[in-house]
């Protein structure tokens, strides 16, 4: 009898494992689970352009991580991206109100992320903010189709 | 007239020939049996509803005490994913893309495959050594004799346990995988915690790969145990003919998952 019920126990944990693993491979590796949570307070910025920066992309300030991208909207009257940030909540009252947001690239190739200039101002930023001073991220092509049209230019000025 | 088609027929050309038909029709008879013997086991479903505890016996030994090489091996396999995959892409400052590579290569191949491999050597040659030896000392026939039909009793439950115990063995070997390649990537070499898996998340889709990667090991799942149990049950009843049986279903079984994975890979992965 004893021996009966431990193989039980046994299988059935052995199913709570499996299932535990294939919850995990769901959630957690797979885009199923939802935004963040955590502690820490958001504010928002607005950028005309966010390149390929992604939901938890790294928030940094003079290159120290400070917290993460928590969502991307996208504004319908604006036409703006509008970033929620995440700053860790040993952050607090350390940012102030006007600072300047840019998107960076980590690389040649490497992932997006946002950057944090520290304004001069005396109010910091606090749970539901607003960072207005932004910079969109650089577009490669973008820049490829500016310099080609400036030699263009340029050329058909010699002539 | 007689004599010269008696000649004819001895070419060594033709005996060659003659061979290769014995090779082909002895294969085509092995998948026929293998067939009727999988039709059996399937038949058989019905001994699972009555007695549930058959079938937890098997989840037991085909399951649960594969647990521990699988977890073993799969936190490993992770590991030098991580490893690997960092050396290549830090050449080109992508090692953010890490988790990634670790996921998606552990979700879609090598858990199941992997996981396949082990388990047939480690469950399915088990279960053909001890059907073998059944057999062999003739415990089978004694069932018979006593009305009862082995393979409702013997075969369809182990069937059905490795049937089922595939898909979660593959799922803890990718699971593991991935933390061991986040404990490399991230704990030791110093990717960024929240790239690892925010990369991973965006590029992994549940239905594309992890819902796939489960189809896959419950093919193989059901592969593996039908090669297992048809060597245990056709194999020869003295101790070499249950060696060579356990021989041919780890051969067998590592075949039939390598060549399956493929077509299953081009079939769901490729456009």
């Amino acid at each position: 009898m004893t021996q009966n019920r431990t193989t039980e126990i046994l299988v059935g944990a052995f199913m709570a494992v499996g299932f535990l693993a294939l919850f995990f491979l769901s959630m957690q590796v797979s885009n199923l689970s939802s935004s963040s949570g955590g502690d820490g307070y958001q504010v928002e910025a607005r950028f005309d352009n966010i390149g390929s920066l992604k939901v938890r992309s790294p928030v940094t300030m003079a290159g120290v991580r400070v917290g993460r991208v928590s969502a991307i909207d996208f504004d319908r009257k604006t036409f703006e991206a509008v970033v929620t940030l995440r700053i860790d909540s040993n952050y607090e009252k350390s940012i102030p109100d006007d600072t300047f947001a840019k998107i960076f690239t980590a690389g040649l190739l490497g992932e997006q992320y946002v950057g944090l200039d520290a304004g001069g101002s005396a109010t910091f930023l606090a749970e539901g903010g607003q960072i207005t001073l932004t910079q969109s991220a650089l577009v490669l092509e973008e820049i490829i189709g500016q310099f080609l049209f400036s030699k263009a230019e340029e050329g058909a000025k010699i002539e | 007239m007689d004599h010269e088609a008696n000649a004819f027929r001895e070419l060594p050309v033709l005996e060659q020939l003659a061979r290769l038909g014995r090779i082909g029709l002895g294969i085509l008879e092995q998948m026929g049996r293998g067939h009727l013997l999988l039709w059996q086991i399937l038949a058989g479903i019905s001994e699972l509803f009555t007695r549930p505890r058959l079938l937890l016996n098997q989840l037991f030994s085909v399951g649960v005490l594969s647990i521990l090489i699988v977890a073993i091996s799969g936190t490993f396999v992770g590991m030098v994913l991580g490893l690997q995959g960092f050396y290549i892409l830090s050449q080109f400052g992508a090692e953010q893309t890490l988790g990634v590579m670790v996921a998606a290569s552990l979700v879609r191949e090598l858990g199941p495959v992997v996981t396949a491999l082990l388990f047939a050597g480690r469950a399915g040659s088990a279960l053909t050594a001890e059907i073998g030896l059944m057999k062999a000392t003739e415990q089978l026939s004694g069932l018979e004799m006593m009305a009862v039909n082995p393979i409702k009793r013997i075969l369809t439950p182990r069937f059905f346990a490795g049937f089922m115990a595939m898909p979660l063995l593959a799922a803890m070997f990718s699971a593991l995988g991935v933390l061991g390649g986040y404990f490399v990537g991230v704990g030791l070499l110093g990717v960024d915690d929240g790239a690892f898996w925010s990369q991973m998340q965006t590029k992994i889709d549940l239905n594309e790969d992890v819902l796939n990667g489960v189809i896959k090991s419950l093919v193989f799942g059901f592969v593996c145990s039908w090669i297992a149990l048809f060597q245990g049950y056709g194999a020869v009843p003295t101790s070499e003919g249950v060696s060579r049986a356990t021989t041919r279903t780890v051969v067998h079984s590592s075949f039939a998952v390598l060549g399956l994975d493929f077509i299953l890979t081009a079939l769901m992965f490729g456009e």
